[in-house]
């Protein structure tokens, strides 16, 4: 087979264009029908995996039309690789821009954070911070602690109720009508084998957001107070300790010795 | 090179929705198979349990995506993440498909159907190098289930299958349910393509469901769902390649709409009894 059958093969898969020239059945059957199941397997396999990416989008849409905005979806953006457990980091984006989800303006962020736990699922597993450990520094200098960020972590902020939403339609919480309709923001990690999604203050996102960016936890904790300035440090520090969001701390000792990177 | 060593007796496709009823006591299987693709990320639950699974059973790996029929180069990466996973599990056995998947960089997810010409077997006689080099082990290619034929294919697929093992030393997965599903699509005597098949190179075999459709002028079309038990006419076939060759590695592939684990344990039970009956026949 030269190869620019094959192109001719893989290219109609995802359309509608008659079979290419050159397929062959025993009897009198045009080939439509025949590459037809090939062009079947290609989409149902495809939107399947993203289903089982996307359950909470699928469930608050409904399989039909999540069917019909994968199939979308599929032809715009197939995979580029054959690990397809990565596959759909850009149907978020694709969402957002689809009109018919247009009224489903929280749609998008919940997919993200639905990627940050799929991610968190796949990630390396490694031990996370002993506690002790952070328990067993001098009170003066934690201040100058920076953290690794475990493989597995991800923030999330969105401006709805993104964690509410998700866990109401992944079968966390009971399916009820949203009183406090307001933004929400989300920790994602797996320390050990499940994935945790712990729920953040707005200015919790920003100490969590900056400290896995390398800032010290005094600078984290200024960032954080300066935006937001109900930002409660020891709440967030609970959370820092409980969540295993971070496998090792250094000190950053850059403020008494600059020679010392 | 590391051969394909698989125990000559049932096994079954691991799926994680399983794993918890597997544990729970000793289970009639001589292995797990496991699709590749689904445990290349670095950690987590999947390999967790692969590891665990590892301690008590025998393992196969079966790649679906490494698009070995493809006319363009192998993907050096995703070759790199399988000699990862095999090095990392250390399998029994290592099985992919006669079959292409991706092109240019799209990646298709079906295991779509080649032509079989001079020009194609050489190029899967290079790939199949390339995988068993990269590997350090022996590879087993599948027969395909196919819908559609080639205008320009001049060898048998049998024949073609043979000179692939003939010039490479891979080994076969000899899917029975592809067998039938192929063969009923194309018109053929199912037992006629058993008959021409290379059966001495066959180290494993697959069995699954189909599921029955028709074409455009009314001629059935059997689709490989793998979603339903094992079909009678493919119990069958199966019969036969026992009577050829004896007890071999036996699969029951079940990968959509998953029963619960005793329903496939009793297909895999149903294909442990006859692979029982062809060891007391060798041994008669």
């Amino acid at each position: 087979m030269s190869a620019t059958f094959q192109s001719a093969f893989a290219s109609g898969l995802f359309g509608t264009t008659p079979a290419p020239v050159g397929l062959a059945a025993w009897n009198t059957a045009t080939p439509e029908r025949r590459y037809g199941v090939y062009r079947n397997n290609v989409t149902a396999s495809l939107t399947t995996a993203l289903a089982s990416r996307f359950p909470a989008a699928e469930n608050i849409v409904g399989p039909d039309f999540f069917r019909a905005m994968a199939r979308a979806f599929v032809a715009a953006h197939p995979p580029r690789s054959p690990v397809l457990l990565a596959y759909g980091d850009e149907f978020p984006d694709f969402v957002a821009a689809f009109a018919p989800a247009r009224d489903l303006v929280y749609l998008p962020d919940v997919m993200r954070l639905e990627i940050a736990r799929g991610q968190a699922y796949h990630a390396a597993d490694i031990p996370p911070l002993d506690p002790t450990v952070l328990a067993a520094i001098d009170p003066a200098r934690l201040g100058a602690l920076v953290f690794t960020p475990h493989p597995t972590l991800s923030i999330l902020s969105s401006p709805y109720p993104m964690v509410t939403i998700w866990a109401m339609n992944a079968g966390e919480r009971p399916l009820v009508p949203i009183d406090d309709w307001r933004d929400e923001h989300a920790l994602v990690a797996r320390p050990h084998l499940a994935v945790e999604v712990t729920p953040l203050s707005p200015g919790g996102a920003v100490f969590f957001r900056r400290l896995t960016t390398g800032a010290t936890l005094a600078t984290a904790a200024e960032s954080a107070m300066s935006e937001h300035s109900g930002f409660d440090l020891s709440d967030n520090l609970a959370v820092l300790l409980r969540s295993g969001a971070f496998t090792a701390i250094n000190q950053d000792d850059s403020d008494e010795n600059p020679n010392h990177a | 090179m590391f051969a394909s060593a698989l125990p000559r007796r049932a096994g079954a496709g691991f799926k994680p929705e399983h794993f918890a009823d597997i544990l729970a006591e000793p289970q009639p299987v001589g292995f797990f198979e496991f699709h590749a693709e689904n445990y290349m990320g670095a950690g987590g639950p999947p390999h967790a349990q692969l590891g665990r699974l590892r301690e008590d059973y025998a393992l196969s790996v079966h790649g679906v995506g490494l698009s070995i029929g493809s006319m363009q180069p192998l993907d050096r990466d995703h070759l790199a993440r399988l000699r990862v996973l095999c090095d990392r599990y250390q399998p029994e056995s290592f099985s992919e498909h006669l079959a292409w998947s991706t092109h240019d960089s799209v990646f298709l997810n079906d295991l779509l159907p080649l032509p079989y010409t001079e020009a194609t077997l050489a190029r899967v006689v290079e790939h199949v190098d390339q995988v068993q080099t990269v590997l350090g082990r022996q590879m087993l290619l599948e027969n395909p289930a196919t819908y559609l034929l080639f205008a320009e294919s001049t060898i048998e697929e049998t024949v073609f299958l043979a000179e692939i093992v003939q010039r490479t030393g891979c080994g076969l997965l000899l899917d029975v349910n592809n067998v039938f599903v192929a063969a009923t699509n194309h018109n053929l005597d199912p037992h006629d393509y058993i008959a021409r098949f290379p059966l001495a190179a066959v180290r494993e075999i697959h069995l699954s469901g189909h599921s029955e459709s028709v074409d455009d002028v009314g001629a059935p079309l059997l689709i490989d769902s793998h979603d339903t038990p094992v079909k009678d006419p493919v119990w069958a076939l199966y019969q036969t390649v026992l009577d050829r060759i004896g007890p071999v590695a036996s699969l029951i592939e079940w990968d959509n709409d998953v029963p619960a684990w005793p329903v496939l344990r009793a297909e895999a039970i149903s294909a442990q009894k006859l692979l029982d009956a062809a060891t007391r026949r060798r041994a008669a």
